[in-house]
Formats: structure tokens, C-alpha cells, sequence
């Protein structure tokens, strides 16, 4: 096992226009800080619609232009900067996008899986790796003909897992993989992840799916309002959550309809208001004044990474 | 007692048959879970039943009437609550649509007074939610249609909802139709499970 | 206490907002002076000066003087003044044209689709011959004038309008509020009017220096206002026999003027349309 990606304290805020031209500052992600190593899946959770999608655009260097961002990254402990993104980008690291959207509709399946090649012989080449890759995911030569609004939810799903194996990458980062497709599908699409794990690949998955992130995962991130606040191993996400140590990843584990069905009072802001302090002081029943004004910093508990003042006992 | 039913419901789009031959019924004293794979025609159902959608061929009746004009007894709630809100409006306004919920109710879903002078853009899609769910409780609703409306919420802010939703549709006689494509969670929470799939052709 | 920031910051002087709102007050400042300037000037100036004929421009007669020894800067003004004047009236009167055309589309299928063709009849017909026409069917002059160019200048308008209303009557919060038991009235007061009335403000000054050119034009063909008048397609129009005679700045600067006169109006429309859409603003 060894580090392939590492994100060093990564912060991504926009600047946006509103009505009459006021500005404000919308901060998506702040103080993330993660690794991901080879043979090892790691799902990013954090609740929809909160830009969670911005830190596949930011390791893939494909942000748009007034975001901000701060911190730095590593791919394989070298600094990843714009140049490396963008060589690396579709080949060392590659991308599977949320739907079929992400895709040309006015082209081909096949065509957009490889690209545009001038050299004869090494179109040819890549032609023949589609192929063979196409048919371990049961993609018949119909579907190489087809235009992206003709595949079904498992086909397209399949299809962009399939074209993002095309480079022989060593990092994928996934982004909601699950859903919208039926149970099938989901669990076709699971074991395709696993799959590609076992074979070598490290992978970040970023998902508001707590079943997929807990089927798929090694080791689970857990965002809550931009701000990672636990990173665990999967296995934790067991029994009652007893080694759950951040109050809120113990809430949304036994908050499970399959679990305990638990409720916790209080709710998440939206991201225009993010606490000082600790981003679940408002909410937790452990705070002390400390989180009212200080953010904490992770710290490192045996193999969990934690966000708190006042961590949970494990076992508790 | 109150009875929503809906029979024979046909409806299709650019000749794709989405809805065949539907026929559903349920009380306002129940709490029915409706199960169907994303892209079965659930959320159609719903905006039949709802009003949303009007061009389809059958009949929705509330107590074996048609509902025709002024105020639907039949609400929806969405999986998009910022979709059925005016961008442009401030909260107070966009809940004062339907009515003004007293101060328990508020509390009871956790809202504060100071989230009426924001725009939906402005808050949470929890804190959205709680808002479209209170529109909907309308002293008027007899059936709310909760159309996947914690999908896009993390599982403590779903348990929130849920268990409020639940509480006030108890207490007002209002019969609760919950979709979703989480089997777990209408297990835990549904007098009973109606499959998609056994009330269609 | 939260952490975003939404009042302007403080360290960047001019933020988008002030900027946007400068350039605006200051189009609009020079707009409006240039109009009440044609109340202010004393005629005078105006009568003819045989012993200061064709002067080339200089510090007493900054634009020139003409063949009758008139000042050009003076003329050139009243001449601007009167275009605002006229695009004025029809602008209003093509925004009343567009906004009923708007409201009658949403009635139903039948009067959209009457209202579309309608819109694309006068769309397709070449606007300077519309113009010229309905200018002459209406006896000609300023009336003449400002019906012609009002008439003719609300398809755009109309056709945002159309679409926009359409658009609106579609949204999600639109059915609900049907369902919620509004009536019609009531959704197109409060949903929808709002809404389009940004679009409206922006369309109406947009509007204006199409109208304003168009008026030139015809004015400059001998369709438009009455030779007397000191309009600047009149101004243009005479010009030319005494361009050959090497007084360019007969024609030149009120050319020049007209010029700035059309881009300060497109100059507010696009800053006011930043301000009310601000997704436009974005990049």
C-alpha cells in the first residue's frame, strides 16, 4: 500500500453575484484534508447539493474560473500543480461523472471513449482496447454505435466506468455512481467499484449515499457543511456506531432506518451560514464554549481521524 | 373519513407509455408507502394525484368527487423543494401562500422566524424541505403525496422530517402517501407497502 | 454569526455593484443633460450669421458653423434632444404593444399562435420600408414619425415577453400555487409580473437607440420629421451637398454625436440588465 493522492488542508469558495450585483462568498469546501492509497476505496459523504462535486473538479484541475482555492495536493508525494492535473487528467487519474449528461450527446459512445487520435495505428490500438474493455462490462458492439441518450441508467453507468478504464488509470474519483438506477444496477455498479479496487485502483468516491459509501468502502470521510469532521474506517459503521467518535457521524449512522431509527434534534445550515467555531456546535450535545468559537483541528484517535473537541468514547 | 382514489389512470408521453391502467385507493387515516424503481412512473403518479399533471386519462377522486377548482385537498411534496418555490420570494411570503402555521407547528419542524426574510437560495435544502412540508399542512389538505422528499437529505435531517410529517398528518386526519425507492425507510415507518409494479398493468 | 461576507468589500473600492451604478448614473446624467439642454438654449444662437459662414471648427464654435453661419454644436444638441424626444414617445408606445401582445399569448393556444404569426409577419417585413410606410399612412411629421417607429419596434420585445410568460406558467411554483387554489389574476399579479418586469425595463431601454437610429435614417431619406426641424437626419441629409466642398464637420460630428448618443443607451441596458440578472453578471 502506498499514498496515491493526498490533499493537504484544501479550501474551495466562489464569489456570486446576487440580485443588484451584492457579493458573497460561498465557501464549498473547507480545511480538507485526506489520502487515498492504491487497492483502497475512499468515500467522500456529505449531504447533496453541497457541492461535494467541486473536489473531483478541483484534483482534476477543471474548477470553474472565480473559484477560489487554497492548500495544496500530492500525487505520489509529488506537488500536483495545474501542468500535472492536466497531464495526468483522463489518464493517470481518471473521471466517472455523475450521468450521461457529462457526455457529448452528438457523438458517439465509442467516439468519446477514445478521444480524438490522429495516428492511424494507435487509433486502431486504442479501438481494439475499447473493444475488449466495452465486453467485460457485457457492452455488445451496438452499444460502441450508440449516441448517450439511447443507453438505459445500468448501460450508461456502465459505459462511463468502462471509458474512464480506457487509460489504465491509477486513481478514479468517482462522483455519485448509484443514483438513479434501480436496485440491479446498484448493487451491478457496487461490484464493479469493488472490482476495480481489488485490481490495484485507488479510488475516491464521492457520494450523499451512506449504502453505497458503506457496500463500496475502505475507509469513509465524512463531510458535514464543507468541513470534514471524521474520517473512519467502514468497518465502524457497525452495530450502534459505538466507534463512531464524532456526535454527528454517530447521529447519521443510527438516524438509519435500518438501524436505530434514532432522532437527533437540530438542523444543518445552508452553506451562506456556517457557524464559527466548531460547524456542528449548534447542534451537538457534548459542546463545550470552546466550540462556540474555535474551530477544532483533526486529530488523530488510533486508525480514526476526527473534528472535535470532545470525541465520543469508543464503545460508548 | 376521508377516501382518495384513483382509477384507471393512463398516461403517456411522446408515446412512451409511463402509467398503464393505475388503480390506487387509500383513507386519510392511513400511512401508505408506494415502492417503484427510479424511473417507473412514481413520480408521475404523483403529480396526477397532486394536480400537477393534468392531461391524463382516468379519474383522481376525493370522496368519489373530482376536484375541480380553488384549493387542492391533495398536496404535494417534492424531492426539489426550491422548485415549487418563487425564487424571488422571501420565505414568509412563499409560506404564507397557503397559510400561516401557528408558533407550536413551527417549532415542531424546528423553524426559526429569522428564515422568513431569506430567499430559498439563501437556505438549506433540510431547512427548504420543512418549509414545503408546512405549506402542504394546510388546515384545508386531506392527502399529502410525499414524493421522495428526503432523498436529497442526510439521514438525521430525514428522521427529523419524517417523524414530524408523520406527527401532524396524525393529529389533522391527513392521509400520507410516502414514495420512495428506500425499502427500509418505509418499512420503518408505513402501515403498508404498495408496490408500483401490482397496481399498474 | 456567520463567516460569508455579504456586504461589498470594503478594500476594493469599486466593486462590480458601485461600478455598475456609475456607469449607469453617468450614461444617464449625460443623456438627460443633453435633453433638458434643448429647452435651455436661447434660439439665437440658432438665427443666421452670414459673416460666420462654414467655419471650420474652433474654440467659439467648437462643432463648426454651417452655410447660414448657424452653430453646428448648438444645432447638433437640439438635434440629439429631439431624437430622445422621439425615441421616447415610441419606445413607450412600442413597449404598450409588446406587453399587450405578451399578455394576450398566455390566453391560449389559438391567440399564442395568432400572436406568433403576428410577430413574425412584422418581423419578416425589411423595417426601414415598414417604417417609411406607416410614417406616410399617418400624414408624415413627428406624428407621423413617432407612430411609424412605435409600431414598428415592439417584435423583440414581444417576443422575449411571449417566451418569458410561457416559461414562468410552466415552473413548478407556478402549478402549485394553481393547486393552492390562486386564481389566475392572482398567479399573474404576484408570479408572474415580477418577474417579467426586469425584462421589460431592460427591453425599453434597448429599444431606445434602435428607435433613435431608425428615426435618423428616415429623417436623412426625407420620409421622417419636417425639413425645419433641426433633426439630426436632416442635419446629415444637407450635409452632403457641402461634403464635397471639404466641410466634413457638418457631417461628421453630429454623426459622431448620434454614434456616442446610441451606445450610451446600450451602455445602460446591458449594466441595468447585470443588475437585475445578475447570473449574467457572472464570469
Amino acid at each position: 500500500m502506498s499514498k496515491l493522492l493526498e490533499v493537504d488542508k484544501l479550501s474551495i469558495s466562489f464569489s456570486q453575484y446576487v440580485k443588484g450585483l451584492e457579493q458573497r462568498e460561498l465557501k464549498v469546501i473547507s480545511d480538507l484534508t485526506m489520502d487515498v492509497n492504491d487497492h483502497e476505496i475512499l468515500a467522500v459523504l456529505g449531504s447533496s447539493g453541497s457541492g461535494k462535486s467541486l473536489l473531483a473538479h478541483a484534483i482534476l484541475g477543471i474548477l470553474p474560473l472565480n473559484a477560489k482555492v487554497s492548500g495544496s495536493m500530492k500525487y505520489k508525494g509529488e506537488e500536483l500543480t495545474e501542468e500535472l492535473k492536466e497531464e495526468l487528467r483522463g489518464k493517470k487519474i481518471s473521471f466517472i461523472p455523475q450521468s450521461v449528461n457529462n457526455l457529448n450527446p452528438l457523438m458517439k459512445v465509442k467516439e468519446q471513449a477514445i478521444g480524438y487520435i490522429e495516428d492511424e495505428s494507435e487509433k486502431e490500438k486504442i479501438q481494439k482496447k475499447q473493444r475488449e474493455i466495452f465486453k467485460q462490462y457485457d457492452l455488445s458492439e451496438e452499444v460502441d454505435e450508440m449516441y448517450p441518450f439511447q443507453l438505459s441508467g445500468g448501460m450508461a453507468r456502465k459505459v462511463l466506468i468502462s471509458t474512464a478504464l480506457l487509460n489504465d488509470p491509477e486513481i478514479i474519483i468517482a462522483d455519485e455512481p448509484t443514483p438513479g438506477l434501480d436496485e440491479k444496477s446498484v448493487e451491478e455498479t457496487i461490484n464493479n467499484l469493488v472490482e476495480l479496487k481489488e485490481n490495484g485502483i485507488g479510488m475516491i468516491l464521492i457520494t450523499h449515499d451512506i449504502y453505497t459509501a458503506i457496500n463500496t468502502s475502505d475507509r469513509i470521510a465524512i463531510l458535514y457543511l464543507g468541513y470534514v469532521i471524521e474520517i473512519t474506517e467502514t468497518k465502524n459503521f457497525s452495530g450502534h456506531g459505538e466507534n463512531l467518535l464524532h456526535p454527528y457521524t454517530r447521529s447519521l449512522y443510527q438516524a438509519l432506518p435500518e438501524n436505530d431509527f434514532k432522532l437527533t434534534e437540530g438542523h444543518q445550515p445552508s452553506y451562506l451560514n456556517i457557524p464559527k467555531g466548531c460547524p456542528y456546535h449548534e447542534n451537538c450535545p457534548n459542546k463545550t464554549d470552546k466550540c462556540d468559537n474555535i474551530l477544532p483541528e483533526l486529530k488523530t484517535i488510533g486508525n480514526t481521524i476526527v473534528r472535535c473537541f470532545n470525541p465520543l468514547d469508543g464503545g460508548d | 373519513m376521508n377516501k382518495l382514489k384513483a382509477e384507471n389512470i393512463n398516461f403517456s408521453y411522446n408515446d412512451h407509455q409511463i402509467l398503464s391502467n393505475l388503480d390506487f385507493e387509500m383513507e386519510s387515516n392511513q400511512v401508505i408507502g408506494l415502492f417503484g424503481d427510479s424511473g417507473s412512473g412514481k413520480s408521475t403518479l404523483c403529480k396526477i394525484l397532486t394536480g400537477f399533471i393534468k392531461d391524463y386519462e382516468g379519474n383522481v377522486l376525493i370522496n368519489d368527487k373530482i376536484h375541480d377548482k380553488g384549493y387542492n385537498p391533495v398536496q404535494l411534496i417534492y424531492q426539489h423543494p426550491e422548485k415549487i418555490m418563487n425564487p424571488r420570494w422571501k420565505m414568509e411570503d412563499v409560506l404564507k401562500e397557503s397559510w400561516m402555521p401557528s408558533d407550536n407547528i413551527l417549532d415542531e419542524f424546528g423553524i426559526k422566524k429569522e428564515w422568513f426574510i431569506r430567499y430559498p437560495s439563501e437556505l438549506s435544502g433540510g431547512e427548504l424541505q420543512r418549509f414545503s412540508i408546512l405549506r402542504a399542512l394546510n388546515p384545508k389538505t386531506k392527502f399529502i403525496i410525499a414524493d421522495e422528499i428526503t432523498t436529497m437529505l442526510d439521514a438525521v435531517t430525514q428522521i427529523q422530517i419524517i417523524t414530524s410529517l408523520l406527527k401532524q398528518c396524525k393529529e389533522n386526519g391527513i392521509g400520507l402517501l410516502l414514495v420512495s425507492h428506500d425499502k427500509k425507510l418505509l418499512k420503518r415507518v408505513c402501515d403498508k407497502i404498495v408496490y408500483l409494479s401490482d397496481i399498474t398493468d | 454569526m456567520t463567516e460569508t461576507n455579504k456586504k461589498p468589500n470594503v478594500l476594493i473600492p469599486l466593486n462590480l455593484r458601485t461600478k455598475t451604478l456609475l456607469i449607469i448614473v453617468i450614461s444617464a446624467l449625460i443623456l438627460v443633460s443633453v435633453f433638458l439642454s434643448n429647452f435651455l438654449i436661447d434660439s439665437s444662437s440658432l438665427t443666421s450669421n452670414f459673416l460666420n459662414y462654414n467655419q471650420a471648427p474652433s474654440l467659439e464654435h467648437i462643432f463648426g458653423t454651417d452655410w447660414m453661419g448657424r452653430d453646428m454644436f448648438t444645432r447638433t444638441i437640439l438635434g440629439l434632444g429631439i431624437s430622445i424626444g422621439v425615441g421616447a414617445f415610441a419606445s413607450v408606445i412600442s413597449t404598450i404593444v409588446a406587453i399587450l401582445l405578451g399578455v394576450l399569448s398566455s390566453v391560449n393556444v389559438v391567440v399564442d399562435e395568432f400572436v406568433a404569426a403576428v410577430i413574425d409577419l412584422f418581423g419578416s417585413i425589411p423595417h426601414i420600408l415598414l417604417i417609411i410606410l406607416v410614417s406616410l399612412a399617418f400624414g408624415g411629421g413627428y406624428y407621423g414619425v413617432i407612430m411609424a417607429v412605435g409600431l414598428t419596434h415592439w417584435t423583440p420585445l414581444a417576443r422575449i415577453l411571449r417566451a418569458e410568460i410561457k416559461k414562468i406558467k410552466t415552473t413548478e411554483y407556478v402549478k402549485l400555487a394553481n393547486e393552492l387554489g390562486k386564481s389566475k389574476l392572482w398567479i399573474a399579479k404576484k408570479h408572474i409580473l415580477p418577474l417579467i418586469i426586469s425584462q421589460i425595463i431592460v427591453g425599453v431601454i434597448l429599444m431606445f437607440p434602435h428607435a433613435i437610429m431608425h428615426e435618423a435614417s428616415i429623417s436623412f431619406l426625407g420620409f421622417g420629421l419636417p425639413p425645419h426641424e433641426p433633426a439630426i437626419g436632416i442635419i446629415l441629409s444637407e450635409s452632403m451637398k457641402y461634403l464635397s466642398m471639404g466641410y466634413w464637420w457638418l457631417a461628421f460630428y453630429p454623426g459622431l454625436s448620434l454614434l456616442i448618443l446610441v451606445l450610451l443607451f446600450d451602455v445602460i441596458g446591458e449594466n441595468v440588465h447585470k443588475l437585475l440578472d445578475p447570473t449574467s453578471a457572472q464570469a
